[in-house]
This record gives C-alpha cells, structure tokens and sequence, in this order.
C-alpha cells in the first residue's frame, strides 16, 4: 500500500520548485536541504497518521476523540503540502504505484476480506451502495467495515485530489446513508429528547467511530500504549529514527527520541499470535497469557 | 488493588511487574465528606474505602510521629462489587467495555450512600447501605430460613431484630441505558440534587435520578455530515452551586460554559473560554497537545482547572479571552512529541484536582509522577508515587526532571522516564489535605501530616 521509497523520492523532486531557482549556490542548496528535510518529516508524520488511523481495534470502537486528532493532523498536512503543490505529485506517484504494489499488501497487516475490499474501491469515484448485508459473504464484523467509507475526515480531500490514488485509505467514498433504520439506542429516547434519531445513525457510527478509512485488521491489543507493530517494523526499518523528530528539526533543536520500556506484558502480546490472524484471537491469546501468568505466579 | 503491601523481592521483578488489565485502576472519587473513597477499574468493578474513625483525639497542629497508628483515620475496603460487565453490541459487532470511566457520589441524605459509575454506554446508580442488625425468631420459618413443620410451632413469638455483623450492601438502584451512542466520558450530578449530567463525545444528556427511560439532550454537536466532524467533547461538569450552569471542553482547547435557562438545547454557548494560539510555537502537534482532558470547577465556583497534554489552566468565570494561570506540567516533554504521537502517549488523558480551599491544583504526569502547584507563590513541586521509593507512612520527598544546568544526585533524565507509567487519575480530600493517586493497578493514599486542615501543603523549596 505504501511502497517504500518512491513516494519520498517524488515528494524530494517535488521541493525543488519551492526552493526556487537562485544563483547563488551555496544558501539555496541548504535551503533546499532545510525543506526536504522538512518534507521528510512531514511525509513521515503523513504516513503514521495514516496509519494510526486505518489501525483499527475489531472488537472495540476505536476512541472517537484520538481519531478526531489524528484526522486533523492528516487535514493540516495535506493543506500544507497542496499549498506546496506536493500533493498532487504524492497523489500522482501513489496512484501509478498502487496497481504494483496491490501483490505486496500482504506486507502490511491485512486480513482477507479488506484485500477484497482494497480492489473493489479502488477507482471508485462516487457513491456506491453497499449492500446492508455485506458483500460477497463477508463475515458481521467486517461488513459493517465494509459498509463504511468517508465517515470521519476529508471531505476537503476529495475536490482537491483524485479518488483513485489513495484507494480507500482517505475514505474517498462520499458517505451514504444505510437506510434500514434500527435504531435500538433512540427508542429510549421520548419527543423530550432533542438529539436526532435519523436512521442509518447506528450504522454510520462504526464507521464513523472506526475512521471510516480502509481498515487493516490487525491485532493490536486494547491498550492505551500499543507497541511496534512488526509489520510497522517493517515499513519504517528503512527510515532513519531521527525522521521521527519533526519538531526538533523544526525547532533547530536536536534530541534522541527514547521511550521507557514497556510492560512485559505488551511485548509479549504483540508479538504472539501471527499478523494474519484474526484479531478475535488476540483477545483468547491474553486470556491464555492470563491463565499462564496466573500458574508462574501461583495465584 | 488498594495499597498493596511490600511483595517479596528476588529474581521474580518481571513478575511483579506483571499487571492483570483488569486490575488498572480507573478513577477515583471522594464523596462529599470524605469518609468513603471509590475506585473503579477496567474490569468493572468498584471497591470503596471508608475511613476509619480516629479514636482518640490529638489535637490539631500538633506533628503525627512517623509510625504510629491509626491516628488519623486509614481507610480500608469497606465494600467490593461488580458494576459493569462487558457487553456486546450485536449491532454493530463491536465490545463495549466494562471499564469503570467514572464515578461520581450524591450528597448524602440519609444513612445509606449512593454512587453514579458509568463505562462506555450505561450508567448505573449503586445503593450502599450497612446492615448491622437482623430479624429473628420467625413462626413459620427457623434461623436458616428453612420453613419449619407446623407441627413443631408450639407457641407464638415476636420477630426481634437483633445486632449482628455489620454487612454492606450495594444494590443496583437505577439503570440508565441507552442514553449514548457515543462513548460516555463524564458524569456530574447537579447541585439541586436531583439531575445529573452524561457527556459523550458528541452529546450531553441531562437525566432525573429517578427516571431511567427518557433524558433531555442539552448538548449536540454531531455535525449533520460527520466527514465535517474536527471537534468532539473531552469533558463536561455542573457548576458546583449553580443548577443552570454546566462547562465542557473540547478536543480542540476551547471551554463552553451553557446557561440552560437560556434555551433546552444548549449548543449556544453562554461563555467560550479559548487562548488564542501563539504563531510562533504552532506546529503539527499544537492542536493535540491543547486538547483538554480534564475541566473542573473549583470549589467555589469562581475557577476552572483544565488540563492539557502539557500545561494545566486556571481560567476565571468572568474572563473568557485566556486562563488566568498556566502551569507547566512536562514542559521537557514538548520536544518529544513527535515520538510520544508515535507511540499514542499524545493522547493520554490526565485528571486534575483542586484542592478543599482552591490554593492548590494537582495533576498527573510519566514515570509515576505527579505534580502540585502552589497557587499563591505559582511554585511546582513533582513527587512520586511508587511503591519501591515509598514505604508506608515515609515521607514523600520531592522528585526533579534534569533538564540542564547542574544536575543533582537523584535527578531523572528525560530519557529515562517510563511512558507507562502515568498517574491518570486522582482524587483530594474535600476537606483535609488527604489525596487519593491511582498508578496502574495500586491505589496510593497520602495524608499531609503538618498541615492537615484545609490550608495548602507544605511544598517546600523543590521546583522544576
């Protein structure tokens, strides 16, 4: 999905305009320096936003507020770079990559059915209806991720970029109404109560809940500091750490990011059960980790 | 849970380590004279503390010797139960998770308490009763409850009640269910004693405690088309003598005070509390980081306490154009955030208190610390709440972040500080200098032995 190198490649080639076309060697080339690097990092900064938004918890809603964040984020850096005129090039370099790289998705934590999803949308422009019971046999919990597109961010996205590029990732798809109406939570509510009971509330709320993007089933654990990803691992082994440090370089100051250690139990947890396995597994592999601490500890 | 004793030490440390998920602590609340303390954790349970009564009184003022006991009143388990169980929304296939997100106790009015928790979608209101005394000498049935053969009943008695053990009780009262799509983030229960407030993340819902079925919406934000949604409430509380007035807060740092006499719904503001935003400091990160996690009213009802990922604010009710006071909580941490919104600790959720006469404000931070500010000088201090630097009834000494300049034994670098371990949650005493500091699955008491009363504590010299 996210082919290393080429993007930041395109994204360098796309700085130089900015940096203008001064005689004088020497400032411009750092100038030029000083933006690549900050291009670097922005992108950078794009890619895990991105990816902590599409990292989604399948047994839990995703908390609305930390995706609400991270949406933002993407907002404002995807304003930033199409003012820059990086955008369109990134969108470009992207849309030429992703018919290669649809064979090396499995490099990212992806489950079955979302890999289908991957070739449905992509090219897809406008509204497409779903169908309410899920396509293609779909198991329940994917449908209703199937089901939602274009829930939380960017409608500001869609008129200033191509829906083809970022193939359900940037939740293209306008939303569309699931008109079946249940709504089990708003019966309780009496004619006192002004919040809306339109239909289709419920269904939209997973998706809206969930960020609405193309979701990568992983098995990330249902913990307030989730830690590395192999898979993620794998995708950022090749950037160098102190990419990581956008605001130090934005700030001229310099300091080596170094997180405390985590608790064993995380550890051991991410890096148990395989990345293609479905993440309801990750639930019964804690109780397993439970059951077998619990004998260690003889409590 | 609850402070835990010294466990044995060895080559089992990773063990020790090892927490159970369902364990970590919650939230944590005092109730309105302080005598009962609730934690509530991600398992769904709640266990309250009651403190003990002092026998024997000493004379205020007067220094407490380091290990005596039960001078000034411990508190220990008074009642353990199961508020939430973790459910299933078919739905939408999704968990909702039994997780205790807060608790809040009514004022007292007879002998029995009540407490309002609440997780992601129900709250529920929990009746706590003691029981010390039981009926006995039944006719028809014997002390086990057995129905006795009527041929054995010879003569007529009178059901005495008798004192027995004392039990508590908790009973479910009331279930209101069904009030929030959306995950419910606070609770307040008004002054007038008889409503209270839910607050999801896009909603506030006010209820009657007596009615379950039905509530008022009084706060809507949900845009119509939720692609446009950018903002979402963090926090809402009721002032604490005005039943029309109620804060909340939002994700992007601006506060709403809403007046219900102004209209039922009340998505117009009566006040909007926001800082403007230096351009110099902006950043991809400045938006996250003035997000607010926590608001509170003070006591007096004169102050807001918000917290946000670095500073913590007081603003007054009568100026909305910026806080009156800021503090830095981890200012060291502002170079770092691209790292810590790697790893989602951007986003973590610290709590902040008053203190019982409004000259203090405490808040949490990493590596088990937690800070105080000193209201009247604007003095920090960061003190610690770990169990391997603190024994029962030592003194706690004050903790420093080496940020440059000369560095003393005892100092903690930046780097070095666990990102996991943060103090979320926390309670203060109404009345006494006594706090309440949750840390992962233990729960730390401490008690300000020199000043117990109601003026601020003795911070000492210690700043960061």
């Amino acid at each position: 999905m996210f082919p290393k190198g080429t993007k930041r490649k395109f994204s360098d080639s796309g700085d130089e305009p900015a940096a203008g076309g001064e005689d004088v060697n020497q400032p411009s080339s750092v100038a030029v320096r000083m933006l690549s690097s900050y291009s670097l990092q922005r992108q950078s900064l794009l890619d895990m936003s991105l990816i902590k938004l599409q990292l989604c918890h399948m047994l839990v809603e995703p908390n609305l507020c930390r995706s609400v964040l991270i949406a933002n984020t993407v907002r404002q850096i995807q304003e930033e770079m199409t003012q820059d005129g990086t955008w369109q090039i990134m969108t470009q370099a992207l849309s030429a990559a992703n018919a290669a790289a649809q064979c090396s998705a499995d490099r990212l934590v992806a489950t079955e059915v979302l890999c289908r999803q991957t070739e449905a949308t992509q090219g897809e422009q406008v509204l497409k209806p779903f169908p309410a019971v899920g396509s293609e046999g779909c198991p329940a919990e994917e449908e209703v991720v199937v089901e939602g597109e274009g829930g939380v961010t960017m409608s500001t996205v869609s008129p200033q970029a191509p829906t083809s590029y970022l193939p359900g990732t940037f939740g293209m798809d306008p939303c569309w109404e699931e008109e079946n109406g249940e709504d089990e939570e708003e019966d309780e509510d009496s004619e006192e109560c002004g919040s809306g009971s339109e239909e289709g509330d419920s269904d939209r709320l997973v998706e809206d809940s969930r960020t609405a993007e193309q979701v990568f089933g992983t098995f990330e654990i249902k913990n307030p500091a989730p830690s590395p990803d192999p898979a993620l691992e794998e995708l950022f082994s090749d950037v160098d750490a102190s990419y990581y440090d956008l605001d130090t370089v934005l700030t001229g100051m310099q300091s080596a990011p170094k997180m405390g250690p985590y608790d064993l139990l995380e550890s051991l947890s991410s890096h148990g059960p395989s990345p293609l396995s479905s993440s309801t597994s990750c639930r019964s592999d804690l109780n397993e980790l439970d059951h077998i601490m619990e004998i260690i500890v003889g409590s | 849970m609850g402070e835990d004793t010294e466990s044995s030490k060895g080559n089992h440390s990773f063990l020790r380590d090892y927490v159970t998920e369902a364990d970590v602590i919650s939230t944590v609340e005092f109730n309105h004279t302080g005598d009962l303390l609730a934690t509530g954790d991600k398992g769904g349970r709640v266990v309250v503390f009651q403190r003990e009564t002092v026998v024997g009184h000493k004379p205020k003022g007067e220094l407490d010797q380091v290990g005596e006991t039960g001078e000034s009143g411990e508190y220990n388990v008074y009642s353990t139960f199961q508020s939430h169980e973790p459910d299933f929304d078919y739905l939408k296939s999704l968990e909702i998770e039994e997780k205790i997100n807060k608790i809040r106790w009514l004022p007292q009015q007879n002998a029995a308490h009540f407490l309002l928790s609440t997780n992601d979608k129900t709250i529920k209101l929990w009746k706590v009763s003691e029981r010390d005394k039981q009926p006995e000498g039944y006719n028809l049935k014997d002390e086990e409850g057995r129905v006795k053969d009527i041929s054995t009943v010879t003569s007529l008695q009178v059901p005495v009640l008798r004192p027995t053990d004392l039990m508590v009780e908790v009973r479910p009262r009331r279930v209101f269910s069904n009030g929030h799509t959306y995950h419910v983030n606070s609770i307040s229960v008004n002054s007038d004693g008889e409503t209270y407030l839910s607050a999801d993340d896009l909603r506030i819902n006010m209820w009657h405690l007596g009615i379950t079925d039905r509530s008022f919406n009084i706060v809507d934000i949900k845009p119509a088309n939720m692609e446009e949604l950018t903002e979402v409430i963090t926090a809402a509380e009721f002032h604490p003598h005005h039943c029309h007035l109620f804060v909340y807060s939002s994700s992007k740092g601006s506060l709403r005070l809403c007046d219900m006499r102004a209209s039922a719904l009340c998505d117009r503001h009566t006040k909007l509390f926001e800082e403007p935003e230096d351009p110099g400091s902006r950043s991809f990160f400045s938006e996250i980081v003035s997000s607010v996690s926590d608001v509170k009213f003070s006591h007096n009802g004169r102050y807001l306490l918000t917290r946000d990922y670095l500073t913590a604010k007081v603003w007054d009710l009568h100026m909305e154009k910026g806080p009156v006071e800021t503090y830095q909580v981890h200012d060291y941490l502002r170079t770092k955030l691209c790292s810590l919104y790697e790893n989602d600790c951007i986003f973590d959720k610290f709590e902040c208190v008053w203190n019982s006469s409004d000259s203090v404000i405490m808040t949490g931070a990493y590596n088990s610390f937690f800070r105080m500010f000193d209201r009247e000088t604007g003095r920090g201090v960061t003190l610690e709440a770990w169990r391997e630097t603190s024994k029962p009834r030592a003194v706690l000494r004050t903790r420093r972040i080496y940020t440059g300049g000369k560095r003393r034994r005892g100092d903690v670098g930046v780097d070095s500080l666990d990102f996991t371990k943060k103090i979320l949650h926390m309670a203060w005493h109404p009345e006494e200098n006594i706090i309440a500091i949750a840390s992962t699955n233990n729960l730390y008491i401490f008690q300000d032995r020199v000043s117990p009363d109601t003026q601020g504590p003795d911070l000492g010299s210690d700043t960061i």
